[in-house]
């Protein structure tokens, strides 16, 4: 079997895998997988920064705000219905990371995260003072008339399911068709040496504004989805967080890999589910065993498996 | 050997005797009980995360009014049981744990959460899931028709009946001139909009609003921006930063002349009054939810509940004194569960197909009596907005206790309904 077989089998059979889920699993894991997809592709647009182009922002949180109240503040104040209001989250998250990318990528490495960092804590608290726009630190519901996507209603399971499987099958294959392009290279390089990859005549800080803007987008897509799914937008996910959680999810499956950030999102979200039933101290069980994987396997579960076995995986 | 044995085989009137009283500790001791499945309570709780003070006492005390419950025969005969699931105090968590609580638990229904971006974080998904959500939060949210016919507050009075009913009693006795502090998010906007309005309706000025940032961590800029004309200094402090408001507000004004202060109990659940540097709290007034300090009229049935949940007279843990209740707050899940116990009686509830009918029971509901299940006093209930209205207590710090002073009438705190939950479909 040829390389080319074996990448979009695995990633096809993952996608069946996934659709037969809904009918095989019980109703509680079936709404859990629909977020874990959902909060994959916001891991997987971490990852087109992070993992392929070595961009580590602490900031990721300001552009799946963006996605969620871009949808969630139209459908309240405008009554939008759900699909303009879902391309409008999705833009707001592009252009979010459009316009912080203008200014945050004059600088790198730790001032990048730094200046992301900074960015996202001033988004948090303009969610805050703005709160009669926004509902500030409580939030708002959004109206079941707005959760209706074309015909179907989002407030129900299979739809919801539906919804999130289709938007994850999206954002998995544009993935797989991104970073195996010539562009998708190009951000490769920009991550191994930036010096070399300038020299060779591409345009770094163009490359890396432009895979800033694509992850900003998905992140849009995720933080849109999600408050149209789940009913509920709110500025808690703006905080850092949740600028850390894409990072653990990608770090956890796999950095620069094309499904580690749904492995990762998934086995973080059943650690913290099941390890809370436990103990109270359920966060440092997480924080043990992402200690444990840096010292035992830095490239994350589908970076080591590459390295020692699968080197064809993307 | 046969021999011995028909000297222990047992006569037919001590057959008899044991068959009876075996049928009578059957009968009396364990009713249905054997037979009865429980009833399956889920409780959302704030045990880690900023609510995680708040989260241990509501624990215990939903313990306690378990342990009641069942001792007093259970729900429509059945034993009780609480599931308890912590969420963080974070709305997304907090979805995630309705939604365990309801599909893998199995639970009847979910009570127990206080922090509202939780509450209204979690309650889209209780609605879809179609079970009853009893939240103990005083938002103004269910009132206000954020919410949906699944989310009820039988419980608790709501901030905005809370500080329209004192306004009156600050405005007669404190002063009329209010300056506000207030921290600048939706908790502190509620404060600043409501009691405004209830200064306003009753004669009096509101001189300024000092919105302060949930950043803050120092005041001493905020301070000199009270008016001087300021006769009654009203502030809603949160979080650690209560306490730095409080020592920077006793530097601020030393030994000289200051207006009345009257602050929320919120600011200092679960804070000892006699911590250094709250000492220039002395003769200022509080609003509690239900008083921390055991009153010198206090009812048989509060004094009973104190006892039930292992509260000194001061308001602190009979184990450990330094353990302060968040007394103001907690009995809210002590009355919610004794509220579920009358609901799911009187809908005959007998299983989750019941749910529906189990809303509608407790939409009915109206006068709720001071009782063993309403320890905080008597209660009106509003089935159309789903939310409960009840006394408040204004308390005087004397001698670093808190000893209330005045009781707000049910009518102070009522308001016109803002939605018709009943109207809506299931």
């Amino acid at each position: 079997m040829t390389d080319r077989a074996k990448v979009w089998g695995v990633h096809l059979l993952v996608l069946a895998a996934l659709f037969a889920a809904q009918f095989l699993l019980p109703s509680y894991h079936v709404t859990n997988l629909a977020r874990i997809m959902v909060l994959a592709v916001f891991a997987m647009g971490y990852n087109i920064a992070f993992g392929y182009t070595g961009l580590l922002s602490l900031g990721h949180a300001l552009f799946f705000a963006a996605g969620m109240y871009g949808m969630g503040l139209p459908v309240w104040h405008l009554e939008w219905l759900s699909l303009p209001a879902l391309i409008a989250g999705l833009l707001a998250g592009g252009a979010m990371a459009g316009v912080v990318g203008l200014l945050a990528l004059r600088t790198a490495g730790v001032s990048f995260m730094i200046v992301t960092l900074m960015f996202a804590q001033a988004g948090y608290l303009t969610l805050l003072y703005l709160n009669s726009w926004t509902g500030g630190d409580e939030g708002f519901v959004v109206a079941r008339s707005g959760r209706v996507l074309l015909g179907f209603d989002l407030a129900t399971d299979t739809p919801r399911f539906m919804a999130a499987f289709v938007l994850f099958a999206a954002g998995l294959l544009l993935c797989l068709w991104l970073v195996r392009s010539p562009f998708g290279r190009v951000m490769v390089a920009m991550r191994e040496n930036e010096e070399r990859s300038r020299m060779l005549g591409y345009d770094p800080f163009r490359v890396k504004l432009t895979a800033l803007i694509l992850s900003g987008l998905y992140a849009g897509a995720a933080g849109a989805a999600y408050g149209m799914l789940f009913g509920y937008v709110g500025a808690t996910f703006a905080t850092i967080q949740y600028s850390i959680l894409p990072m653990l999810y990608v770090l956890l499956g796999g950095a620069g890999t094309v499904l580690g950030p749904f492995l990762g999102a998934l086995l973080m979200f059943y650690l913290i589910d099941i390890t809370s039933g436990y103990t109270d101290a359920y966060l440092f069980v997480v924080g043990a065993a992402l200690v444990g994987l840096v010292l035992f396997a830095p490239k994350g579960i589908l970076g080591t498996l590459r390295e020692r076995a699968l080197r064809w995986l993307p | 050997m046969a021999q011995d044995l028909i000297g222990l085989t047992p006569s037919r009137r001590a057959l008899l005797k044991g068959a009876g009283a075996g049928l009578l500790t059957a009968g009396f001791v364990a009713p249905v009980w054997a037979q009865a499945a429980p009833v399956k309570l889920g409780f959302q709780l704030h045990r880690t995360g900023i609510g995680a003070a708040y989260g241990r006492w509501y624990e215990r005390t939903a313990q306690a009014a378990l342990k009641v419950v069942n001792e007093a025969g259970g729900i429509n005969g059945r034993p009780v049981e609480i599931v308890f699931e912590d969420d963080g105090t974070d709305p997304k968590r907090g979805a995630e744990v309705v939604e365990k609580l309801t599909s893998q638990h199995k639970c009847d229904l979910i009570f127990g959460p206080l922090f509202s971006h939780v509450v209204i974080g979690s309650a889209p998904r209780a609605g879809e899931l179609k079970v009853p959500y009893l939240v103990c939060s005083e938002g103004f949210h269910v009132a206000g028709g954020m919410l949906n016919r699944w989310s009820m507050q039988p419980g608790i009075t709501d901030v905005r009946a809370q500080v329209s009913s004192m306004a009156p009693w600050v405005l007669a006795n404190l002063g009329k001139k209010v300056t506000m502090v207030f921290p600048d998010y939706a908790f502190g906007h509620d404060h600043r909009d409501y009691f405004t309005a209830a200064v306003e309706a009753g004669g009096g000025q509101v001189v300024a609003q000092i919105a302060v940032p949930p950043t803050e961590t120092s005041f001493t800029r905020y301070l000199p921006q009270i008016p001087n004309d300021t006769e009654v200094l009203y502030h809603v402090m949160v979080g650690p930063a209560v306490l730095t408001f409080v020592k920077e507000l006793g530097e601020f004004y030393g030994t000289g002349a200051k207006p009345e202060i009257f602050g929320f109990i919120d600011s200092l659940e679960a804070v000892d009054m006699a911590s250094p540097g709250l000492e220039f709290l002395e003769g200022s007034h509080f609003w509690e939810g239900h008083c921390r300090v055991k009153q010198a009229d206090a009812s048989e049935h509060e004094i009973a509940y104190r006892a039930a949940v292992g509260v000194d007279d001061n308001g602190a843990s009979v184990s450990d004194a330094k353990d302060v209740s968040t007394y103001a707050h907690m009995f809210s899940v002590w009355e919610t569960l004794h509220i579920i116990k009358a609901g799911m009686e009187a809908s005959g509830y007998q299983g989750i197909a019941d749910r529906q009918k189990f809303v509608e029971a407790v939409e009915a509901m109206t006068e709720m009596p001071e009782s063993l299940a309403h320890v905080q006093g008597n209660k009106v209930f509003n089935g159309k907005t789903h939310q409960v209205f009840g006394h408040q207590f204004i308390s005087k710090v004397e001698g670093g206790k808190l000893i209330k002073v005045h009781t707000t009438s049910i009518e102070e705190s009522l308001y016109p309904d803002a939605v018709d939950y009943t109207t809506q479909s299931f």
